[in-house]
């Protein structure tokens, strides 16, 4: 049986903020992620970040974890990694069983952070299963992680900041994108990236949908239509667009398993991207010492998550009587940019979403 | 083995990692080091990596980051491995997976069954 004070689920921007954050309050962590890498989705954002200076701004994002990795250098005596680990669950007892690449095993830790992410939504439509029908992360993993085009022509569905940025950066690796197809009447992601891709001649469709795929073994062609205020198709607008992928940009959906299996209140909160652990301001769960930072609380910006898990990994510390003496002036700082990042009118449906899954 | 490889990028580097060699369903192909199985049968242009176990339709990756369990194939000899997680080996044997997995293909390959993964206990 392993101890430590801290385990962390998930080495994304979460995860890795929040083992830094325990560690340097003082607490022995174990970091446990199921790749062989760490940074989670951040090692094929290739854009920079928003955001301020805290939160990377302006740095890309292929270039935080080594960032993060030098100051976890600071602290790193008190923090194990697990890569190519997997959590299988979380027992009442509080014990945490691992696939540890192959190997079975098992821990008990003190406090619990839950960072795992989350996963790309889905779409229904006839043919949605052939080959060539793609999440858009995992066409943005082909090109940036592993240099490999996924098409010659690409159909993105979705006009959220994840399908703005990923069309662009299909350009940027040489592929074209017919068009970007969006059901809402107006675009969801930030003007400065649909700018970009308007400029270099990619239509953004808007109040349009995608009626169905075509193809043998494979995409070959797409049906999409203009829709009025209802969603129903608009008669006469329908056209085949000639494709071999089709990006799908729906949005995200926490990966709660763990959560549900160790018993947390959960509640569906469609502004968070579905099923969210209930959660009070210390980001603590119905379920004493299980915390929780990053996707998994609710789907945010990659900005938020890191501090998120700053925050996550301090008070989980905390609740252990590890700390600093500037502990209450941190805890302030993190909650203030988190109020920031969700200021103005990007952050209203985000500000509603909280409200309905926190708790005193 | 490069067909579909990215040339040349304004942001990325890809530099050329060693050549492995591997199989498709008996077919030799190449891929680089660094790759997982799914990203290397891509760069050949295989995008057909299953068949649904009853209506035969094909099946390709979909979330390549291991959480969807759309990209399922046979990798020597043992079945419902994700494609996507999983790296290249020298010498790799890919199958197109047809049926919901077999423990016992793995035998018939010739191929001890490993059940001494999973049955160790404390570390």
């Amino acid at each position: 049986m392993y101890e430590t004070d801290v385990v962390v689920i998930g080495g994304g921007p979460a995860g890795l903020m929040a083992s830094n954050a325990a560690a340097e309050a003082g607490a022995s962590v174990l970091l446990i992620e199921r790749f062989a890498h760490l940074g989670g989705q951040l090692i094929k954002q290739t854009h920079k970040f928003f955001g301020s200076e805290k939160q990377y701004a302006s740095v890309r994002g292929i270039d935080i974890p080594s960032r993060i990795a030098e100051e976890r250098a600071l602290v790193e005596d008190r923090v194990t990694i697990w890569t190519r680990s997997t959590v299988l669950g979380l027992f009442e007892d509080g014990v945490i069983t691992v696939d540890r690449d192959g190997k079975y095993c098992k821990i008990r830790p003190s406090r619990i952070i839950v960072a795992t992410g989350a996963s790309e939504k889905f779409l229904t439509f006839p043919n949605n299963d052939l080959p060539g029908i793609y999440g858009a992360g995992a066409v943005q993993t082909m090109m940036n992680v592993y240099g490999v085009c996924p098409g010659r022509r690409v159909l993105m569905v979705g006009a959220g900041n994840i399908g703005l940025i990923v069309s662009y950066q299909l350009l940027q690796a040489g592929v074209e994108v017919v068009a970007v197809v969006e059901g809402l009447p107006n675009i969801g992601g930030y003007a400065v990236h649909a700018s970009k891709i308007r400029r270099a001649g990619v239509p953004i469709l808007t109040s349009h949908t995608l009626l169905r795929a075509d193809g043998v073994d494979g995409v070959e062609s797409a049906v999409i239509a203009q829709i009025d205020n209802r969603w129903q198709p608009i008669p006469g607008s329908s056209k085949s667009v000639s494709c071999d992928v089709i990006c799908i940009s729906v949005g995200l959906s926490p990966l709660t398993e763990l959560l549900w299996q160790a018993g947390c209140d959960m509640r569906y909160v469609p502004q968070l991207g579905g099923y969210v652990p209930l959660r009070n301001e210390r980001l603590e769960t119905t379920v004493p010492e299980i915390y929780i930072a990053g996707d998994v609380a609710g789907i945010e910006e990659a900005s938020a998550a890191m501090v998120e898990g700053r925050l996550a990994g301090l008070e989980a510390a905390a609740s252990l009587g590890l700390g600093f003496t500037t502990l209450d002036d941190e805890r302030a700082d993190l909650c203030q940019q988190l109020d920031e990042l969700r200021a103005g009118p990007s952050g209203e449906k985000i500000r509603s979403g909280l409200v309905k899954a926190g708790i005193a | 083995m490069d067909d579909q490889r990215i040339e040349s990028h304004p942001i990325l580097q890809f530099e050329k990692s060693a050549v492995l060699s591997f199989t498709f369903d008996g077919q030799p192909m190449q891929g680089r080091e660094g790759d997982t199985v799914a990203s290397a049968l891509f760069a050949n242009g295989v995008q057909v990596f299953g068949r649904h176990f009853k209506t035969k339709r094909a099946r390709g990756f979909y979330c390549a980051i291991g959480n969807c369990s759309s990209c399922l194939m046979v990798v020597n000899g043992k079945s419902n491995v994700r494609t996507c997680t999983t790296y290249l080996e020298e010498g790799m044997v890919v199958e197109t997976q047809e049926d919901r997995g077999n423990l016992l293909r793995k035998r018939q390959v010739g191929q001890a069954l490993d059940v001494s993964k999973g049955a160790s206990d404390d570390v």
